[in-house]
């Protein structure tokens, strides 16, 4: 019998829980700063730039750029080791934030920095979407 | 030396290396013994205690910990988590709770059987997966700790053209000054080649581009300058010390300039000093890339130029900046947060000319630099006579 063992998924609170339910929902959103218009990731409590408290979870384009990237070869945990080689990703969205994710529809040794990328949404379980980035 | 005139009196290590007949407390009382011995002083003479957490066992309030089972009588005593800057933080926290008054003595004391509590599976895979990387927006992406760096790897050979034969010349050099230190964990010379040859762990980052685990622990003992002269050891002096902060997690930064150019920055200007002064520097090298960007951000070399710098020899012994002489955490040893102390424990060393083979010749100044987190907290020390 083999053993399942689930890629380790995230836990919504009461900081980030807007982000991943819309991301279930097939659409990324980042937190935009009612008063100085600035985006930003990951979620503070205040705005970086202003120290506003006024952030409101905001729809992005969903277009970036492969900011760095690395191919990892040797699994964290059993649950990754069916998917080496995979590209951990650092994304820049065109509203500025980076982000870290995946690169999908893409073979690893083809990854480049400066690489157009557009987001993408990979269903990890019935309550829980991963935003991942593919080419454009 | 600083304004607040402190002097590092003792120095210790335990064993280093696999050591597994001896817990974590054990570890860090061999360090202390071996401090206390160095200074001429009693556990008596020690009225504050500074340490860090540690992985392999929970301990509720560590300095509580630490204190009670060494047997200090602590009229100060602090629980200093800076990550793998820590080191750097408890002498310059020790030099600030003498100066103040609160206490005279202060032991710095971190370490722990990192390899040998659990399996050796075990205890790499609790150093990989580590709690560097945000539980909701990195884990799920499925970095190792080691990936985090590569990005930064990645992101500077992008932007400055930096080699894997740069990335390698680091992981030689301070392997090289391991193999002329009896206490450290791996000594057998490698090459380039070697590192490039050796497995791909995270694009660009090789196994021998990554620290390795180690049982071990070291310890300082800190007094005032005053106090210092009718010691035993001849007294190192804090010279200046800055910290350092950019961001928490790599996925939100700008991955090639750190926290340390506002930590070095700081060092130098309360010490009076600049790079060209240093004589030693003892670099942390959790990667090999770490070593690259913080050479830059320290002010050794412009930004974009460690890669080059750290070619020809240049920071090995014998070479203009010689580096992490005793073999850091590539090869000496990395017992996770006490793993920046042996770096502090060098520098004195270096500065006493009591290092053996790999002295430097007529070493003043020592630079000690902590990373911690994903090049994320940072302290710099400038120590000297």
């Amino acid at each position: 019998m083999s053993e399942v063992i689930e890629r380790p998924q995230p836990t919504p609170d009461a900081a980030t829980g807007p982000y991943w339910a819309a991301a279930h929902e097939g659409r990324l959103v980042m937190p935009r700063c009612d008063d100085c218009g600035k985006y930003h990731f990951y979620p503070h409590p205040l705005c970086p730039f202003c120290s506003s408290a006024k952030l409101v979870w905001t729809p992005v384009s969903g277009r970036a750029s492969l900011y760095s990237f690395s191919i990892v070869h040797r699994a964290p945990s059993k649950a990754f080791a069916g998917e080496v080689p995979y590209v951990v990703a650092v994304v820049q969205l065109e509203e500025g934030p980076r982000l870290m994710s995946n690169l999908q529809g893409c073979a690893p040794d083809a990854a480049q920095i400066g690489m157009p990328l557009k987001v993408a949404f990979r269903k990890l379980s019935e309550s829980v979407t991963l935003p991942v980035f593919e080419p454009q | 030396m600083s304004n607040l005139k402190a002097a590092i009196v003792g120095i210790g290590e335990s064993r280093v290396g696999s050591v597994p007949d001896r817990s974590a407390l054990q570890l860090q009382a061999d360090a202390a013994q071996a401090a206390l011995h160095d200074a001429g002083l009693k556990m008596s003479d020690i009225d504050g205690l500074l340490t860090t957490p540690v992985r392999v066992e929970h301990w509720n309030m560590p300095c509580g910990v630490v204190a009670h089972h060494l047997g200090v009588k602590a009229k100060f005593l602090s629980t200093v988590d800076l990550a793998g800057a820590s080191g750097c933080g408890m002498i310059h926290q020790a030099a600030m709770a003498i100066a103040s008054g609160q206490c005279s003595t202060v032991l710095c004391v971190a370490g722990q059987n990192l390899l040998s509590h659990g399996s050796r599976a075990k205890a790499v895979k609790s150093m990989a997966e580590g709690g560097s990387a945000h539980p909701q927006f990195e884990v799920p992406y499925g970095p190792l700790v080691p990936s985090l760096y590569a990005l930064v790897a990645q992101r500077h050979m992008h932007e400055y053209g930096t080699t894997p034969e740069q990335l390698a010349e680091v992981a030689v050099t301070i392997r090289k000054h391991a193999s002329l230190n009896p206490n450290a964990h791996k000594r057998e010379v490698i090459t380039v080649d070697d590192v490039l040859k050796s497995r791909m762990i995270t694009s660009p980052l090789h196994i021998f581009d990554c620290a390795i685990v180690s049982d071990g622990a070291a310890a300082c003992i800190v007094t005032s300058a005053d106090r210092a002269r009718d010691l035993k050891a001849r007294p190192v002096h804090l010279l200046g010390q800055g910290y350092g902060l950019r961001h928490s997690h790599i996925g939100d930064t700008e991955l090639t300039t750190t926290g340390a150019v506002d930590s070095g920055r700081d060092a130098f200007r309360t010490a009076g000093l600049i790079p060209a002064d240093v004589d030693v520097a003892q670099i942390y090298d959790c990667f090999t890339i770490t070593v690259i960007v913080e050479l830059e951000d320290l002010g050794f070399c412009k930004k974009g130029e460690g890669g080059a710098f750290v070619e020809n020899g240049r920071i090995g012994l014998g070479g203009a900046l010689p580096i992490t002489t005793h073999g850091g955490l590539l090869s000496g040893g990395h017992p996770g947060l006490g793993g920046g102390f042996f770096h502090v424990v060098e520098a004195v060393r270096q500065i006493r000319g009591e290092a053996g083979a790999r002295q430097v010749k007529d070493a003043e100044v020592a630079l000690v630099h902590g990373n911690g987190g994903v090049i994320s907290i940072h302290c710099t020390l400038l120590l000297g006579i």
